[in-house]
């Protein structure tokens, strides 16, 4: 089981057209279409597939939220924003095996009854759009989207395929903007619910799946649900695409089954930390995770109910590790400044509370804070959690609250270090001193 | 918006050609609206940067409101509304590039194009962008010219990088 390989197998030139269909490429489809879209959905729900984008929700029930019965047309947006720091395994999809995730799109469609598909993929990616296009251009004229293949497969459904291409903005990721982003309005997160298979791109029933999420259908459809649910942890089955990154020797992107050690994945595959140092922490799915602590890694497996119960949460599988020599405010100043700089600005708790963690976090580095200040970013994280409209608020208090509740004799150390001059009038003050006010206003 | 001044000097208008392509981009859609974040794109590329002017006639190729597409211009990061140099770099300092050494390439290249975020040198050849992750964190530290990336770097490869660009 170590080396199941579904989503990036080692065949090369798998993103050649020839190669993926002599590799049983479109076998899945094929198989699909020979299946009503009720059966497929059933499939996909007792394979135990969950999304890859972050949630980890259960993806044939999803699916099943779709309504059968309905006059609006349905769509599906397969997400590859691909934001998240840590993250970087969709364009790996993108680059190696663009046509198993355009014959997932394609299953899916045909599940949920879709005619139109966006594949939305972040703009920097413009190397990855020109492959993912290149592919898609290739599968149209070979007849296998679109129109033409209801020839192919000997079907009456036929769907369309659309790359949107984003602009630079993390929020379009989070799945009500990105269909703000897609009908080109300012891409703010909608209230929910309604939710999208209700009320999803102008309004009509609309799925959100991740890329990688999408690629393992054609795997499942054309091996079989017990197959699939053999693989991996027992609630949380198959692979994932982990990309360990930070202080490792060998980051990268490695496909294996979850429930896999987080040890062995990082010591292991990623080859251990450099000069064999400690691990002092590791956020175990991409920043918005909470961080677990290096002393407490033995026993943590990697899928979703395992990290839930180590205090962590699977995400997007972005493993960042940090050696101990790593100064914890800085990497949390840092992480804090992405999310104050990604907020949309609609929630007020979201948008200054993103701001006064910063501020606040700065004063722990230049040495100027004190103890209550980390009592004081647990609460304004606190006053977040919850209280938004999309779960990026969330994404910006969870690292902030565990990294310090987690850590506290550390950030302790950073603020007990620091000289605080007491200073009761501050304008009163600058007046006495004698530096010149050009280097205080500097 | 200084409304007079931009309507007096209308002189932006989309090529044949690229008037082509927003004819191809709004296909994709059931609204002309959702092909805005294209027909920016396809202005950017012509104009190299987007002013209220160049959002005006994109207004009308799409018959949107100019309001609109302002508030998508001003949204997203990688629409400019200035010139950027010949060379645009973007640095990620991002957590998984910060631990592999990010700030030190950030001063690097910061100090030998002498300029800071968003500037660009007096000779119009360079720009510096200070950017969140670029989705490339196994690879790190990185930069991106126009776009292209550049991974695994060290502060030598990053100047032999520069250098290299004419
Ligand atoms: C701020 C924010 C950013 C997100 N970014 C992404 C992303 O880049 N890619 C992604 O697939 N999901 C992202 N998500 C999750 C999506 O909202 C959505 O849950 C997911 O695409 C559903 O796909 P799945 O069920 O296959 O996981 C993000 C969520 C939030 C709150
Ligand atoms: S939580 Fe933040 S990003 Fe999400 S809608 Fe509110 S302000 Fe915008
Ligand atoms: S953190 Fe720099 S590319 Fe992800």
């Amino acid at each position: 089981m170590e080396n199941v390989k579904i989503v990036l197998p080692d065949i090369n030139n798998l993103n050649q057209w020839d190669v993926y269909l002599s590799s049983g490429g479109f076998e899945g489809a094929k198989k699909a279409f020979s299946k009503t879209s009720d059966e497929i959905i059933d499939i996909v729900k007792k394979s135990g597939l969950r999304g890859r984008g972050g949630a980890a929700f259960l993806t044939g029930l999803k699916w099943s939220f779709m309504p059968k019965t309905t006059d609006k047309p349905k769509y599906l947006c397969v997400n590859g924003d691909e934001s998240e720091p840590g993250s970087f395994k969709d364009r790996q999809i993108f680059e190696y095996n663009p046509f198993q995730l355009i014959e997932g799109i394609i299953i899916t469609c045909y599940a949920i009854g879709a005619k139109v598909a966006y594949l939305y993929i972040r703009g920097e990616y413009h190397k990855w759009i020109n492959l993912m296009q290149k592919a898609l251009d290739e599968t149209y004229a070979k007849g296998y989207v679109g129109d033409k293949m209801k020839a192919v497969f000997g079907t009456d459904f036929s769907c369309d395929i659309f790359i949107h291409k984003g602009a630079g903005a993390y929020i379009c990721g989070e799945e009500s903007s990105l269909m703000n982003s897609i009908e080109g309005k300012r891409p703010y997160p909608r209230v929910k619910p309604p939710f999208p298979a209700q009320n999803g791109l102008w309004g009509n029933p609309t799925t959100i799946n991740n890329v990688e999420t999408i690629t393992n259908v054609p795997a499942i459809i054309n091996k079989g649900w017990e197959w699939y649910s053999a693989i991996g942890a027992q609630k949380h089955p198959g692979t994932l695409l982990f990309g360990l990154s930070g202080h490792v020797n060998k980051p990268g992107v490695y496909e294996l089954p979850t429930g896999i050690l987080l040890t062995d994945l990082i010591n292991n595959f990623g080859g251990g930390v450099p000069g064999g140092k400690k691990i002092k922490c590791v956020i175990p799915g991409g920043s918005s995770m909470p961080p677990l602590r290096g002393d407490k890694l033995e026993g943590v497996k990697m899928d979703a109910e395992s990290l839930k119960e180590a205090g962590s949460a699977i995400g997007t599988g972005g493993v960042i590790v940090m050696d101990e020599d790593t100064n914890l405010a800085k990497v949390l100043a840092r992480i804090t400044k992405f999310y104050y700089h990604e907020s949309c600005g609609q929630c007020t708790p979201c948008r200054e509370g993103t701001g006064w963690m910063l501020k606040t976090l700065n004063r722990i580095i230049r040495g100027e804070a004190t103890s209550p200040d980390l009592d004081l970013l647990i609460n304004v994280a606190s006053n977040i959690e919850g209280n938004t409209v999309c779960a990026l608020g969330d994404a910006a208090a969870w690292p902030v609250k565990f990294m310090i509740e987690r850590f506290r004799d550390e950030f302790e150390k950073y603020v007990k270090s620091s000289v605080v001059i007491p200073v009761p009038n501050k304008v009163h003050s600058m007046r006495k001193t004698a530096v010149p006010l050009e280097g205080i206003r500097k | 918006m200084t409304n007079n001044k931009f309507l007096k000097s209308m002189s932006f208008k989309f090529t044949e050609e690229n008037l082509k392509r927003i004819e191809q981009a709004r296909k994709k859609y059931p609204t002309s609206l959702a092909a805005v974040m294209d027909t920016i794109y396809i202005a950017q590329e012509q104009n190299k940067y987007v002013t209220h002017e160049v959002m005006q006639e994109i207004a009308n190729v799409l018959n949107v409101d100019p309001v609109d597409v302002l508030g998508v211009v001003h949204f997203y990061t990688m629409y400019f509304s200035k010139p950027m140099g010949k060379y645009h770099i973007q640095v990620c300092t991002n957590v998984s590039c910060m631990l592999r050494g990010a700030y030190e390439i950030w001063d690097k290249v910061k100090d030998k194009l002498g300029i800071d975020n968003l500037g660009v040198t007096k000779d119009g050849k360079f720009s510096l962008e200070e950017v969140e992750c670029m989705g490339a964190c196994g690879y790190a530290p990185m930069i991106s010219v126009n776009g292209n990336y550049y991974e695994n770097l060290t502060k030598e490869k990053v100047i032999e990088i520069l250098d290299s660009l004419q």
